[in-house]
């Protein structure tokens, strides 16, 4: 296959596809195995950007969590079991906090069940962690309506501005002792905050004034009545998404405003963007384009969620005594998960990005 | 193409007008080239082109400008862009995008040109610019000459008929710097656009501009350069050249000059014999690594008391590094560094920057306080010395700063002399200074190199890092020439200059390497 980039779009899908199946199921084996057709996409058609180079920060945070989540079982305790592993001095608590106990008897429950709420948590991270870095984040932002393009574009600038102010502290620190000074706390904050800030407002003011000179914000021609639709629009939009949201969260409204609602709500904001769009008059270069991979990215994604979420009860949510057992279903799931990394063409080879 | 029509402009709240009553007219197909001292108006004035003045910056503007038949007054720089490019100082904080080809397509992309014409445009302005290689590299990578390069070849795919280019190589190395104004001058020749430029290094420009507009006292003059230049308030060394000797027609080239000094007899000049080198700072073997990076190998440095040791180099060749290490704050891998038997590294800060004292590239870093008066009352108490020590030096350096004025009010070249005397209260042995000039015009120049020299004769070693040939050739006794790392070459100032083309200052390769400024011409014609 010719080494081009999947579109960011189709990785986000097949990853929330997995996200999806991961958080329907607390079946460890499962979790490991979807963690682990994860990491083989990553490494399959991961770049070499910058981005790209974070996954391994998303395995640490992913493992920290584990450790967190059965620690905290262990220090709060409280689940029933017969099985007591070790006993651990119990620290009493004043009345207010009755009910709440702090470490004492450690049983089974307590470290497995924090093992399997740890992995499914784990494996979300991941799965997130996994489309950050097969997806250029400011090609995805690149997606947004054209009405929203301008705010976009502001979300882009303000990205890279961190790299830049954690340079220019880096600057300004090393500047500092120049002067011999060695105040520490409050003040010494100050003499970092104040050159840095300064540094950070001269360039945000450059680089506006340099995209106002490149035509950033050029608006169309659009009439007082154009605007007028286009305002309605939204405002109606956003009313119908509030009602359909509140009767989602509320179960005593009638269903009839849930689902109706919010595509109602979707359908008349989505409205409100083409009519905003229309007005700017402004085309994209080279677009990623969509074509039969990013459909089988996308397949591979559904397929999998929706062969975990129907899978049996018992495979899907063991009991805490029993070895847990895999299905078919679930382990067609995972190898589904893992055709990306075969079917996708191959990323743009790195000694041309560099 | 471009018309003003009685313009002046005033910032807000200012008691003076920054340009009064302007009259001005560039033809389409035209090069004009800006000069005047810094803070004489010319950004202001190269921002009206496209309306970043008044509509960017506010402030006041009276009179009219028309460019390509649309008034400036009631268009938006965003509605001027497909008619106007304009080019900033530094590229890197212009670029929006962070891969060379978006950023090349973004000014298309706001302007709504079709795809099929974006791309072609896009391969077409790689290859005029020369940086198809570089096509999807990210702009942080690049090296500053390729950087700006973008950002000319970002303005140009949006078909402009005028290009307005702000001091485009102040941020750049000689070389880089030669890159860029070559590319220019191929623009020229190529697209028959109408350019205006404000350059310091004007002898790169001149030989091709038509028009050139000297910004001086709030007004503005324009006309041929051969006759401007013999009134101009600056003028590249050549230029000054041609006029303390009156020759006729004034030279406006290095090669113009070479020919009517055929001529010329002067006397022979006994160089002045340097002060003897007494050994004050001596750094043996210095090594500096970033991870798997060299950027200092194993570099051999000697400054004397009352010297002035320049040290040159490309950009990224290790200069700053070596002036940080050298002063004990930067990372060193190995190697000794000795200020009477001292190593400023094993001391305590307070106390190493009694030994070495640094000036860094960005000076306003060490700045924070809102007055100039606690600035340096702050660098009393903290060098632990009388009260008052800061303010005199101040005043030596650039006399008559007012107390209660604001750091960043001040000019480059009094901002630059009040962290210089913050750096001197602590009375160091030897002063390092990384890129002094940036942002001096020629005064402000002259100036440094008069408080540097009398900091040298003081008893003091002084060691400078700078791209600036001709400031080397003014105030430096060694030099020593850095690339990759490495230390290429070293000796006396004028050897060293004299020794390579790229760094040979104008005058010498005008009148052979004894001659190395014009005022050594000057003195020796008196």
């Amino acid at each position: 296959m010719t080494p081009r980039d999947l579109h960011p779009a189709a990785w986000w899908m097949w990853a929330l596809g997995l996200t999806t199946a991961a958080s329907s199921t607390i079946n460890p084996f499962v979790l490991l195995l979807i963690i682990l057709a994860v990491c083989l996409v990553v490494v399959a058609r991961r770049t070499e950007a910058p981005w790209a180079l974070s996954f391994r920060l998303y395995l640490y945070l992913a493992a920290l969590v584990v450790v967190l989540r059965v620690m905290f079982r262990v220090v709060f305790g409280g689940a029933d079991d017969t099985v007591v592993l070790f006993h651990l001095p119990s620290i009493p608590l004043p009345e207010v906090a009755a009910g709440i106990q702090l470490l004492g008897p450690v049983t089974r429950y307590d470290v497995v069940s924090g093992l399997y709420d740890g992995l499914r948590l784990a494996t979300i991270i991941l799965c997130v962690g996994a489309a950050n870095t097969l997806a250029n984040p400011k090609r995805l932002l690149k997606l947004l309506p054209s009405a929203l393009y301008e705010a976009g574009t502001a979300v882009i600038v303000a990205l890279s501005l961190f790299p830049q102010l954690a340079e220019s502290v880096t600057r300004v620190r090393r500047a500092r002792h120049l002067r011999g000074d060695a105040g520490r706390g409050v003040s010494a904050m100050r003499r970092i905050v104040v050159p840095v800030m300064e540094d950070a407002l001269d360039r945000s003011l450059f680089l506006a004034a340099g995209m106002d000179a490149r035509g950033y914000g050029r608006t169309g021609t659009a009439t007082p009545a154009q605007r007028r639709v286009t305002g309605v629009f939204l405002l109606a939009g956003l009313i119908g998404l509030c009602i359909g949201v509140y009767g989602l969260l509320d179960h005593t409204t009638p269903r009839l405003l849930v689902w109706p609602m919010i595509g109602l709500g979707v359908l008349l904001a989505a409205g409100g963007f083409v009519s905003a769009g229309r007005r700017v008059a402004r085309t994209r270069y080279r677009p990623d384009p969509w074509r039969l991979a990013e459909f089988v990215t996308v397949g591979c994604g559904v397929a999998a969620a929706v062969l975990v979420m129907t899978a049996d009860i018992d495979i899907a949510y063991p009991a805490l005594d029993v070895l847990p057992q895999l299905s078919v279903p679930v382990l067609l799931a995972v190898m589904i998960g893992v055709v990306p990394a075969f079917v996708t063409p191959p990323p743009v080879p790195a000694e041309e990005l560099r | 193409m471009i018309e003003l029509a009685g313009v002046s402009f005033r910032h807000d709240g200012a008691e003076h007008a920054v340009l009064r009553g302007v009259d001005l007219r560039i033809d389409e197909g035209e090069l004009a080239l800006v000069a005047g001292r810094t803070g004489s108006g010319k950004s202001t004035l190269l921002g009206m082109f496209n309306g970043l003045t008044p509509h960017f910056t506010g402030g006041t503007m009276t009179g009219n400008i028309v460019v390509g038949g649309r008034s400036v007054r009631d268009h938006a720089p965003r509605e001027l862009a497909d008619l106007v490019g304009y080019v900033g100082q530094d590229p890197l904080a212009g670029f929006v995008t962070d891969v060379v080809e978006d950023e090349l397509a973004y000014g298309m992309e706001q302007l709504g040109i079709a795809p099929q014409t974006m791309r072609r445009r896009v391969e077409e302005t790689l290859d005029l610019l020369g940086i198809a290689d570089l096509r999807r590299r990210s702009v942080r990578s690049l090296s500053g000459g390729q950087q700006q390069r973008v950002a000319i070849g970002a303005v140009l795919t949006m078909h402009p008929r005028v290009l307005v280019l702000d001091e485009p190589t102040s941020a750049l190395d000689p070389t880089a710097a030669e890159d860029v104004l070559a590319t220019l001058a191929r623009l020229v020749d190529d697209l028959g656009l109408t350019v205006v430029v404000a350059e310091h290094r004007m002898e790169r420009v001149i030989p091709f501009a038509d028009r050139l507009v000297i910004v001086e006292n709030a007004t503005v003059r324009s006309g041929d350069p051969r006759e401007m230049l013999l009134t101009s308030p600056v003028a590249p060394p050549v230029v000054k050249l041609g006029r303390l000797l009156d020759w006729d027609p004034l030279p406006l080239s290095v090669r113009e000059a070479r020919r009517a000094a055929r001529d010329l007899r002067l006397p022979d000049r006994v160089p002045a014999t340097p002060p003897p080198a007494v050994p004050l700072l001596a750094a043996r073997g210095v090594t500096v690594t970033y991870g798997k990076t060299i950027a200092v190998r194993e570099v051999d440095i000697d400054v004397p008391a009352g010297r002035v040791v320049a040290m040159m180099g490309r950009n990224g060749s290790g200069k700053s590094s070596l002036l940080w290490a050298l002063q004990g704050s930067g990372k060193r891998a190995a190697g000794r560094v000795e200020v009477d038997g001292r190593d400023p590294r094993d001391e305590p800060r307070g106390e190493a920057r009694r030994l070495v004292g640094l000036v860094p590239q960005t000076a306003a870093d060490l700045l924070y306080l809102e007055t100039v008066g606690l600035e340096c009352a702050a660098a009393d108490q903290q060098a632990e010395v009388e009260t008052g020590t800061c303010r005199d030096l101040l005043d030596r350096f650039a006399p008559g700063v007012p107390d209660d004025r604001h750091p960043r009010d001040l000019s480059e070249g009094q901002r630059l002399a009040l962290v210089l005397a913050i750096v001197l209260t602590a009375a160091p042995r030897v002063v390092a200074l990384d890129e002094p000039t940036r942002g001096l015009d020629y005064p402000g120049k002259r100036q440094l190199a008069a408080t540097l020299r009398g900091l040298a004769a003081d008893g003091r070693g002084i060691i400078l890092a700078t791209h600036d040939v001709e400031f080397v050739a003014a105030v430096a006794d060694d030099a020593l020439v850095l690339a990759d790392g490495d230390v290429v070459s070293t000796g006396p100032a004028a050897r060293v200059l004299a020794e390579s083309p790229a760094f040979a200052p104008q005058v010498a390769k005008v009148l052979g390497p004894d001659w190395l400024t014009v005022d050594d011409v000057a003195e020796a014609s008196a």
